[in-house]
C-alpha cells in the first residue's frame, strides 16, 4: 500500500483529522476508476476502427482500390463498388449545406442581431432546435407523405419546359435526389443555426457598437463586420454540418430511391453510403458484409476527416477570441 | 438611429433633414434586407410547424388504448398496435443509459476535475467531440461486428450498446460542461478542510453540478430514444412481446420505417401514430432536460 502523506505531515493529532488510510485508498482507486472511464472513450474509437476495418479487410484485399471506382453491385457475381454511393453521398451532402448553410446563417442572424424582441428570440431558437429532436425516420415519413407529393407539380413543369438543363433531365418518380435532399438540410439546419449562433456571439460587442458608430446601417454592420469576423466560427458549422449530412441514414435510406446510378438530375433516384448500409446489410450474406463493411470504412474515414477539420477550425477560432 | 445620413449632408443643397429617409440606397438596401431576413426565418420555422401538424393530425386520429396493448398487425390484418416496440425502445434506451451513464460521468469526472490539463483529457475531450458527428449507422455496423457476431444472434442488449456508444460523447461533454461551472471556491474551501479529491467531488461537485449533469443525461435519452440507423441491424425487429433482452427485438423507430414502406392504410396510418408516440417520448425528455437545465442553484 502506498504511503499516506496526510499523516506524515499533520501527525494525525487535532481537531482536523487527516483522511484516514481508508479515505486516502478510495481516493486512489476512484481517481483511478475516473482515469480509466476517459481511456475508456479512446479505446473505443480505436475498437471502433480495428473492428470495422478487420471486418472490411477480406473485402480490401479482393477489391482493393478499385472498389472505390466501379459502379456494379452484383451479390451473385461477387462484384461490388461504391462509386454511385460516394457520389450520391457528396452530392446530397453538398446540396443539403448550401440550402441549410443559407438558411442557418441567415437564422443565425437574425436571432443574433436583435431583431427579434429577447423574449421571442428564445421561442424563435427553440423552435429551430427542436427540429434536431425530430427522430429521422419521422422526417422520412413526413418526407415520403408530404415532401413528395408537394414538390412534384414543380418538378414536372420544371423537367417538361427546362428538361435539357442536367439539374432536371428526369422527371421525379417518388423517391429521389430533390426530396432526400430538402429533408437533409432541414435536418442539417439547427446544426449550422445553433454553431452559427455561437460564432456571433463570440464577436465582441466593441467591435459591432465601433461599426455602428461610424453611421454603418445594420445590414452594413452586419455583413461587412460581423460576418467576416465570425466568418471562422461560420465556417465550422458549414463543416460540423456537412459531416452531420455525410451521415444521416434513415430519411435518406426512405426518400433517396436506393438506385445504383450517378446522375446529376435533382428528380432521379440515387443511393449515399450510409442508406447502401441501411437497405442492404439486413439481409447481406458473409460476403456482401465484408463489401459492405468496406463501405463502412470509406463513411467512417470521410466523415472523420471531415469531423476533424471541423472541430479544428472551431477550437482555433474560439482560442482566437479568448486571446483577445 | 438618428443620426444624418452621409450622402445627404455631402449635397449640401438640401435641407439637412435629421431623419433618415426610406428612400436613401444604404438604408432601403438596409430595410429590403430585414425584410428578406423575416421571411427566410419564417421559412425555416415552416418545417417543424408540417412535421407537427402531420403528427397530429394522422397520428392523433388513431390515437388509442389499443396502440400501446396490442401487437403489430400482419399484412391485412386490420386494427393492432405496437405495445411491444414501446417496451423494446424503452428497454434499449434504458440499457444504452444504465451503460452509458457510469462511464460518462467517470470520465467527465477526470476530465473537468482530475486532470483538466492532461494529454490524456486533450484526446479524450478531442475524440468524444469527434465521436458526437459520428454517424450512427455506423454505430450499428460496429456493434453488429462486435456484439451480434460474437453472440451469434440479434437482440435487445446489442441494440442497447449501440445505442449506449451514441449516448456517451453527449454526456462525458454536458457532464464536464456541468462540472466547471461548480464554483471553484467552493472546491478550494472543501480541500481546505482536508477533504480528498474524491470526497471533494462526491460531497460538493456532483451535487451542485447535478442539475447540469441531468440536463445531459436527459439530452443523451433524447437523442437516442429517435434513433434507428443503429437498431437495424443489432435488434433487428420482432413482432412478439419481449421476453428476454438476447433476442430480436422491437423499437418504435424500426416499426415507423417498416411500416412507411407497406402498401397497406393501416400500417401507414400505425406508422404515423408511432411517429407521435416516439416523438412525444423525445420530447418530453428534451422538456426535462431544459426544466432541470434551469434549475441551477
Amino acid at each position: 500500500m502506498a504511503e499516506n502523506p496526510f499523516i506524515k505531515v499533520a501527525g494525525g493529532a487535532g481537531i482536523t483529522q487527516p483522511p484516514s488510510s481508508a479515505e486516502f485508498l478510495a481516493d486512489r482507486s476512484f481517481r483511478f476508476l475516473a482515469q480509466v472511464g476517459a481511456a475508456v472513450i479512446i479505446v473505443l474509437v480505436a475498437y471502433i476502427l480495428w473492428e470495422i476495418g478487420g471486418q472490411a479487410m477480406p473485402a480490401i484485399r479482393e477489391y482493393h482500390l478499385g472498389f472505390l471506382a466501379s459502379s456494379v453491385w452484383d451479390v451473385q457475381q461477387h462484384r461490388f463498388g461504391i462509386l454511385p454511393e460516394i457520389w450520391g453521398t457528396l452530392y446530397s451532402s453538398l446540396l443539403a449545406l448550401m440550402i441549410a448553410g443559407f438558411f442557418g446563417v441567415t437564422v443565425a442572424i437574425f436571432l443574433t442581431q436583435d431583431f427579434l424582441p429577447p423574449r421571442l428570440a428564445v421561442i424563435f431558437r427553440t423552435v429551430i432546435d427542436m427540429l434536431a429532436a425530430i427522430p429521422s425516420v419521422v422526417f422520412g415519413l413526413w418526407g415520403i407523405f408530404v415532401v413528395i407529393p408537394a414538390i412534384r407539380p414543380l418538378a414536372d413543369w420544371l423537367h417538361q419546359t427546362v428538361g435539357f438543363i442536367p439539374f432536371f433531365s428526369t422527371s421525379l418518380s417518388g423517391p429521389g435526389l430533390l426530396p432526400a435532399t430538402l429533408v437533409l438540410s432541414i435536418m442539417i439546419l439547427p446544426t449550422v443555426a445553433a454553431i452559427s449562433q455561437d460564432a456571433f456571439r463570440l464577436v465582441p460587442y466593441r467591435t459591432k457598437e465601433a461599426a455602428y458608430g461610424m453611421g454603418a446601417t445594420r445590414w452594413e454592420v452586419i455583413l461587412r463586420v460581423m460576418v467576416p469576423t465570425a466568418s471562422g466560427g461560420i465556417f465550422s458549422a458549414m463543416v460540423l454540418g456537412f459531416g452531420r449530412a455525410l451521415g444521416e441514414t434513415m430519411a435518406l435510406a426512405m426518400l433517396i430511391g436506393n438506385s445504383n446510378q450517378i446522375s446529376l438530375s435533382l428528380f432521379s433516384p440515387a443511393n449515399t453510403l450510409a442508406s447502401l448500409l441501411a437497405s442492404h446489410f439486413p439481409e447481406a450474406g458473409q460476403v456482401e458484409v465484408h463489401a459492405l463493411m468496406y463501405a463502412a470504412l470509406v463513411l467512417l474515414a470521410i466523415t472523420l476527416i471531415v469531423n476533424v477539420v471541423g472541430i479544428g477550425i472551431l477550437t482555433m477560432t474560439q482560442r482566437k477570441f479568448a486571446g483577445k | 438611429m438618428n443620426t444624418s445620413t452621409a450622402p445627404a449632408l455631402q449635397a449640401g443643397a438640401h435641407t439637412h433633414d435629421l431623419r433618415r429617409s426610406i428612400g436613401e440606397p444604404r438604408a432601403l438596401r438596409s430595410t429590403l434586407l430585414t425584410v428578406g431576413a423575416w421571411i427566410v426565418a419564417l421559412i425555416a420555422a415552416v418545417p417543424l410547424i408540417s412535421v407537427l401538424y402531420m403528427l397530429i393530425i394522422k397520428g392523433g386520429s388513431r390515437f388509442s388504448l389499443d396502440l400501446f396493448t396490442e401487437l403489430p398487425p400482419a399484412g391485412f390484418e386490420l386494427g393492432g398496435g405496437f405495445g411491444n416496440a414501446i417496451v423494446g425502445t424503452l428497454v434499449m434506451v434504458g440499457i444504452a443509459a444504465l451503460i452509458s451513464i457510469p462511464i460518462g460521468i467517470l470520465a467527465a469526472i477526470y476530465l473537468a476535475e482530475l486532470a483538466p490539463t492532461s494529454r490524456l483529457a486533450a484526446v479524450t475531450r478531442f475524440l468524444g467531440k469527434v465521436l458526437t458527428g459520428f454517424p450512427s449507422i455506423l454505430a450499428g455496423v460496429f456493434i453488429y461486428a462486435a456484439v451480434v457476431l460474437t453472440m451469434g444472434t440479434y437482440s435487445a442488449l446489442a441494440g442497447g450498446i449501440s445505442l449506449a456508444v451514441l449516448m456517451l460523447p453527449t454526456l462525458v461533454l454536458t457532464a464536464e460542461e456541468a462540472m466547471k461551472t461548480v464554483p471553484r471556491k467552493m472546491k478550494d474551501a472543501a480541500l481546505g478542510m482536508g477533504c480528498t479529491r474524491t470526497q471533494m467531488i462526491w460531497k460538493i461537485v456532483l451535487p451542485t453540478g447535478l442539475p447540469g449533469i441531468l440536463t445531459g443525461v436527459m439530452l443523451g435519452i433524447a437523442r437516442v430514444s429517435g434513433e434507428s440507423a443503429p437498431l437495424l441491424f443489432t435488434a433487428l425487429f420482432s413482432n412478439y412481446w419481449l421476453h428476454s433482452t438476447t433476442e430480436p427485438t422491437a423499437s418504435l423507430s424500426i416499426l415507423i420505417y417498416n411500416f412507411s414502406s407497406m402498401p397497406f392504410d393501416n400500417q401507414i396510418e400505425l406508422a404515423w401514430a408511432a411517429s407521435l408516440v416516439l416523438v412525444l417520448i423525445v420530447l418530453v425528455f428534451n422538456i426535462l432536460s431544459r426544466i432541470i437545465g434551469r434549475s441551477k442553484f
